[in-house]
């Protein structure tokens, strides 16, 4: 075997944090006919890799991460992690939530602890690990805080932490941001940057902020609604670490310019629904 | 946020102590000048005097009382609790049990009573029994409630880390439904001392309804009240101790509430 045969075969080997979305469908049955959610959806993402999947409401974004994450799915098709097909939820995947769904009876240190609690892993093997996670984000202090007491920006930092706990080769995250105010936002944009930077995990991330989709990714999936399917896949080249100042440049408003007049094209832009 | 809430409740308290003093004001003002009949309508004063000559007496008779509110109490805690996670858990148990309980919660449970006494005979066991029985719904049902509305955001997150169905039970399910439960046990203990009372005036030998009845049928009017204002020291005390235990288990529900 050639040397360059044998680069294309290992090639072809998926990777630890590989997730291939092959040709997924998805279905809902309804009392008034049923609801294509997906449809045709083809994705290909290498381990390690940051990606946004942005769209508008309704276009099967969260169906498409309820599959990758085994809680829901696909009607037809394949997904896979590692090549290892999902039926059910993978072990080593995190998963964050538009809401930080933190568990108000217990304290900062165990929501985070959670995941390895349900797991039945040592706990006190894993909350040094939970504690610097904390530190990381800036919560440093604040283990024994109840959840309430919380402003919308820790609490989701709070279950950031809760999602990253086992080390996940697989992150998924569902418009993690999309509640809070643009300024919280962005310093979360950062941190997840910088978390990311520091451990290279392969991400999901669900959003329809057309500038967040590009300021945090390698790739952006653009999708489209009524069926939900991706209508075009953007690369991104900005170096890293990106500054919040990245989005003044030209490269950067570029890209935001070409997929804002995507949505147009497809007429879903009309000045409201995408941001 | 803690000062303020506290200081919100001093308030609160400090004005219904305002009013009650202001109302036995009035009423022993009223008496003096009117002077009804005192078997029609004792003097606030005729009444406390009446508890100071026997004090042991009627602690004896509210000891009664009591244990038969908190055993009915304690049973309709412990069987509508489970009987509500059975419910919820199975659709025969839905469609059979919890049917029944909303079709037979449209008796008015103290039509009950006089039964208990035929089944159980005079003693304490009918009194918890119909005390019991008149505060197991609130329970039941509430419960139900709590049990049943999750997050369903909160429900993935347990399943995206694999946990199994007793997990769900008892790190999901239950803590969610305490402030639902506790909202039941409000209604729950206050209606289980209406059917310890029930209970006694049907047929007893002892307890504060035992006393009501007795002085009535001898026009001891100053008593009858004595055993009232027992009944109604009783009854708040026993709501405020379901208030703190609620404060101490499910902190973040109070404080909620505190908010909105
Ligand atoms: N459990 C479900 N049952 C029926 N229809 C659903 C269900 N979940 C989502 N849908 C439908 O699928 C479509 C895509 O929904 P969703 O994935 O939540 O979109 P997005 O996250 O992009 O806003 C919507 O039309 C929605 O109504
Ligand atoms: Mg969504």
């Amino acid at each position: 075997m050639s040397e360059s045969a044998q680069i294309a075969a290992f090639e072809n080997v998926p990777g630890a944090g590989d997730v291939r979305i092959h040709a997924v469908d998805k279905t809902y049955p309804g009392r008034s006919g049923s609801v294509t959610a997906l449809k045709d959806v083809n994705v290909s993402v290498k381990g390690g890799e940051f990606v946004s999947i942005l769209g508008p409401s309704g276009c099967g974004k969260s169906t498409l991460l309820r599959c990758v994450a085994g809680l829901d799915h696909p009607s037809q098709g394949s997904i896979t992690l590692g090549g290892q097909p999902i039926d059910a939820p993978p072990l080593d995947m995190g998963f964050v939530f538009q809401r930080d769904v933190l568990l108000d009876w217990l304290n900062v240190i165990n929501n985070v602890l959670l995941p390895c609690k349900l797991k039945k892993l040592p706990i006190h093997q894993w909350k040094p690990k939970a504690l610097a996670l904390l530190k990381l984000i800036g919560l440093a202090g604040f283990e024994h805080r109840r959840p309430w007491e919380l402003s919308g920006g820790m609490r989701q930092r709070v279950a950031i932490c809760r999602a990253l706990l086992l080390n996940p080769t697989l992150l998924l995250m569902d418009e993690p941001f999309g509640a809070l105010d643009a300024m919280t936002r962005d310093e979360l944009n950062l941190e997840l940057q910088d978390v990311w930077l520091s451990n290279a995990k392969t991400v999901l991330f669900v959003t329809h902020s057309i500038s967040e989709a590009v300021f945090l990714a390698d790739r952006v999936l653009v999708m489209s609604r009524s069926p939900g399917r991706i209508v075009d896949v953007i690369p991104v080249d900005l170096p890293r670490p990106r500054t919040l100042s990245v989005r003044e440049t030209p490269a950067f408003t570029k890209y935001v310019a070409h997929i804002r007049q995507l949505f147009e094209s497809f007429g879903i832009l009309r000045g409201t629904n995408v941001r | 946020m803690y000062d303020n809430s506290t200081m919100e409740t001093g308030k609160r308290t400090l004005s219904v102590l305002l009013v009650l003093v202001a109302f036995l004001a009035f009423w022993q003002l009223a008496v003096m000048l009117l002077r009804p009949p005192e078997y029609l309508l004792p003097s606030p004063v005729a009444v406390a005097k009446e508890l100071g000559t026997a004090p042991e007496w009627y602690l004896s008779h509210a000891v009664r009382t009591i244990g038969a509110t908190l055993l009915g109490f304690a049973a309709a805690l412990g069987l509508g609790f489970i009987a509500a996670v059975g419910i919820v858990y199975s659709r025969i148990l839905e469609n059979t049990l919890y049917t029944l309980l909303v079709a037979l919660n449209s008796i008015p449970k103290i039509a009950l009573a006089p039964l208990f006494i035929i089944w159980m005979g005079t003693g304490l066991t009918s009194k918890v029994a119909v005390s019991f029985t008149i505060a197991v719904f609130a329970i039941v049902v509430d419960t139900v409630l709590g049990l049943r509305s999750i997050d369903p955001d909160a429900l993935d997150l347990f399943k995206s880390v694999r946990a199994t169905p007793l997990q769900i039970l008892i790190r999901l399910r239950f803590p969610n439904s305490l402030p639902y439960l506790f909202a039941g046990m409000k209604v729950a203990i206050s209606l289980a001392l209406v059917g310890a009372i029930a209970g006694e005036f049907v047929a007893s030998q002892a307890g504060l309804g035992y006393v009501i009845l007795a002085a009535q049928g001898s026009f001891q009017t100053t008593r009858v009240f004595a055993a009232i204002v027992l009944l109604g020291v009783l009854g708040t005390i026993l709501f405020f101790i379901v208030e703190v235990l609620e404060w101490v288990v499910c902190p973040w529900h109070v404080s909620h509430r505190e908010r909105s």
